[in-house]
């Protein structure tokens, strides 16, 4: 069988445009929640850095520091999020769209 | 057998002139003011690391048959090790030593910094990563040039990762000269000829695989020193935050402004352009991209920018207590200031707090075990650096462009051996040429043309079907001439270099500027193209973006 039907199988595949759909909204989606924030964040530092001077309860410690640290923490958790669904059900996905495809 | 004994006895042979280098240049080090006495505790563990990186290096020969062994390790390296290769080639010396310090002076806006150097990788690995596995085999131009004509754009990919590697290597050299210079008494020119000569045998012999492992192990090496420097310098503040920032808050001379943003990034305009080059930058640095094609499928190659982030983060963020403890630490104790004058000039120059720090905390063996690994680190980075550069001449340039993809295996072999011979050369030479220069642009330099030369062709390669291979030239070209051209009109260049007295770009990086003009010239170029061509190119996208999604025909491991 030559590579240029399986092409056309896969693309005519239904499944094929549902993971493609999908896996690019996730994407899309993960991305926004890591730069919406740090940019949010970034024009918080160049028009109104006093917000972030704020100290939490009595001590020195600011609100700037432990959002920082979240911004982090958060991102790397959403890489988490990204691929345990990408190696999980994307890949099952697209493991059917290829067997079924190359049959 | 008879090739092996060779390479062992190469081996053997540059590691005793290497022992014999360090061992000359304690004499050297009578004339320098700012050289430091020799440090026999670094040198020792310095001495042990090579020997041990020399080893593998000598195992990582046998391994390298193929040129898919030199180029990617024949993509059998796992996603957790290839993560921990990964983090290795972000967190060079200037990571640990540049952010730290900047840390240490300016507080919170340091952290910043630390913040816009990370952002990217998560990008990296949801728009990026599993499109680099499926579509590329050696190199970033690979994909570039996927669908597109393979002489131009190909030798442009290649062109944009030879100047990247060009810069960041100046950057290297010369601060693993001025460091090593610093910490363990060796002289300038022996130290830059010493990483020079240790790059070149491990890229040339060991290619992939053994550079790799210098990494990895570089890697274990700096997040367990780092966080073992941090526990023990948070001790002393009885692992409380609120101790640790009221004492820094009480002894900085900016006081509480270290706690929250300040002057460094109150322009907009240069906030944003900062974080550009160094989110996209970061996609378009050629020796992180060649590391997507060292594991065997894109499920490996998302576990290992998952892994890679997961230990950025966690450097960062280490990195980060580090120059607060220091301010307390460091900043307070004579003994780490020119002449004893608290708040002078601190010994070694302003890159050192987190050195100080080491030895304030862990006395004399542990700054020497600090600067090991430091030392180490830099001839990692060089190393993957070094290897993509090769790759570039030899894969791209040699193979596919003259040879026009005839070339015979053991000719492009050869290639890539005399490629990694030749970086070598280079990056003695250039790190000798620039000691003394003011190389603080090249770092905007390098992020700028990374973001603006290599990222634009290589993203919208993948998810443009409308580029052609007129507009990704095109595109190309001014993104590199504004790069450049910008960087040569802001401070860094006009003023500090040329001596001018007022910069006519005033921002540090260009990436705002010069990433937005090559992706308007090539999106512009491209639509107004209307040769058959281009519908061809257009045509291509198809079969490309079945691979890309699928990984259908997207190069597998080779057998081992």
């Amino acid at each position: 069988m030559s590579s240029s039907t399986v092409q056309q199988r896969i693309r005519q595949h239904p499944k094929f445009a549902e993971l493609v759909a999908r896996r690019t909204r996730f994407a899309l989606v993960l991305s926004l929640f890591v730069l919406v924030p740090y940019y949010s964040f970034m024009m918080v530092v160049a028009f109104n850095p006093a917000l972030l001077h704020q100290t939490m309860g009595e001590g020195v410690m600011t609100v700037a520091w432990p959002l920082g640290a979240l911004l982090v923490i958060g991102s790397w958790l959403l890489t988490g999020v990204y691929i345990r669904r990408a190696n999980g059900e994307f890949d099952e996905l697209n493991q059917q769209v290829l067997k079924e495809a190359t049959r | 057998m008879s090739r092996c004994s060779h390479i062992s006895k190469l081996i053997g042979g540059a590691a005793l002139a290497l022992c014999a280098a360090a061992a000359f240049a304690a004499p050297g080090t009578m004339e320098g003011v700012e050289k430091q006495p020799v440090n026999v505790a670094a040198i020792a563990m310095f001495c042990v690391f090579v020997l041990s990186t020399l080893g593998i290096t000598y195992w990582a020969a046998n391994k390298t048959k193929s040129t898919a062994d030199f180029y990617t390790a024949g993509g059998g390296i796992t996603g957790f090790q290839n993560g921990l290769a990964i983090a290795g080639d972000y967190m060079s010396a200037a990571t640990l030593l540049g952010l730290s310090s900047l840390i240490y002076a300016k507080g919170f806006d340091g952290f910043i910094y630390t913040i816009s150097f990370f952002v990217g990788w998560p990008i990296i690995l949801f728009l990026m990563a599993e499109r680099l596995r499926n579509l590329g085999k050696f190199t970033f131009a690979d994909i570039a040039s996927y669908r597109l004509d393979q002489g131009k754009i190909r030798t442009f990919a290649a062109f944009g990762s030879l100047t990247v590697v060009c810069f960041y290597l100046i950057v290297q050299m010369v601060g693993a000269g001025q460091l090593i210079q610093l910490l363990f008494g060796l002289e300038y020119n022996y130290a830059v000829v010493v990483v020079g000569l240790l790059m070149m045998v491990y890229v040339t012999f060991g290619g992939m695989v053994a550079t790799t492992w210098v990494q990895i192990i570089k890697a274990v090496l700096l997040l367990g020193g780092g966080t073992l420097l941090m526990l023990l310098a948070f001790s002393q503040f009885g692992f409380s935050f609120e101790k640790l920032f009221a004492t820094a808050v009480s002894v900085h001379k900016d006081g509480a402004k270290i706690m929250g943003p300040g002057s460094l990034l109150s322009n907009p305009v240069s906030a944003v352009s900062l974080s550009l080059g160094l989110l996209f930058g970061t996609a378009g640095l050629p020796h992180i991209m060649m590391r997507f094609f060292t594991v065997p499928n894109a499920k490996e190659a998302r576990k290992s920018v998952f892994y890679a982030t997961g230990f950025i983060g966690f450097f960062f963020l280490v990195v980060a207590v580090l120059g607060i403890s220091a301010v307390v630490i460091v900043g307070q104790d004579p003994q780490f200031f020119v002449d004893g004058k608290v708040g002078g000039k601190i010994i070694g120059g302003g890159n050192m707090p987190v050195m100080h720090l080491a030895k304030a905390v862990g006395g004399d063996i542990f700054l020497g075990f600090l600067s090991a690994v430091a030392f180490a680190t830099i001839l990692a980075v060089v190393s993957g650096l070094a290897l993509a550069g090769a790759s570039a001449i030899s894969h791209d340039i040699y193979a596919r462009v003259i040879k026009k993809g005839q070339a015979d295996a053991i000719s492009e072999m050869r290639m890539s051996k005399i490629a990694s011979v030749g970086i070598g050369l280079v990056a003695i030479a250039v790190g000798i040429l620039f000691k003394d220069q003011n190389i603080a642009f090249l770092v905007a330099l390098t992020f700028g043309v990374a973001a603006s030369v290599n990222f634009p062709v290589l993203i919208l390669s993948m998810y443009w079907k409308g580029l052609t291979t007129r507009g990704a030239l095109w595109g190309g070209i001014a993104g590199l001439a504004s790069a450049v051209g910008l960087v040569v009109l802001s401070p860094a260049v006009w003023v500090k270099v040329l001596g001018y007295k007022e910069a006519i770009f005033p921002y540090d990086h260009p990436a705002l500027f010069s990433m937005s003009a090559a992706f308007i010239v090539t999106w512009l170029i491209s639509v107004t193209d209307r040769s058959t061509q281009a519908a061809k190119e257009a045509e291509a996208f198809e079969e490309q973006y079945i691979r890309a999604q699928t990984g259908l025909g997207a190069a597998a491991a080779s057998a081992h």
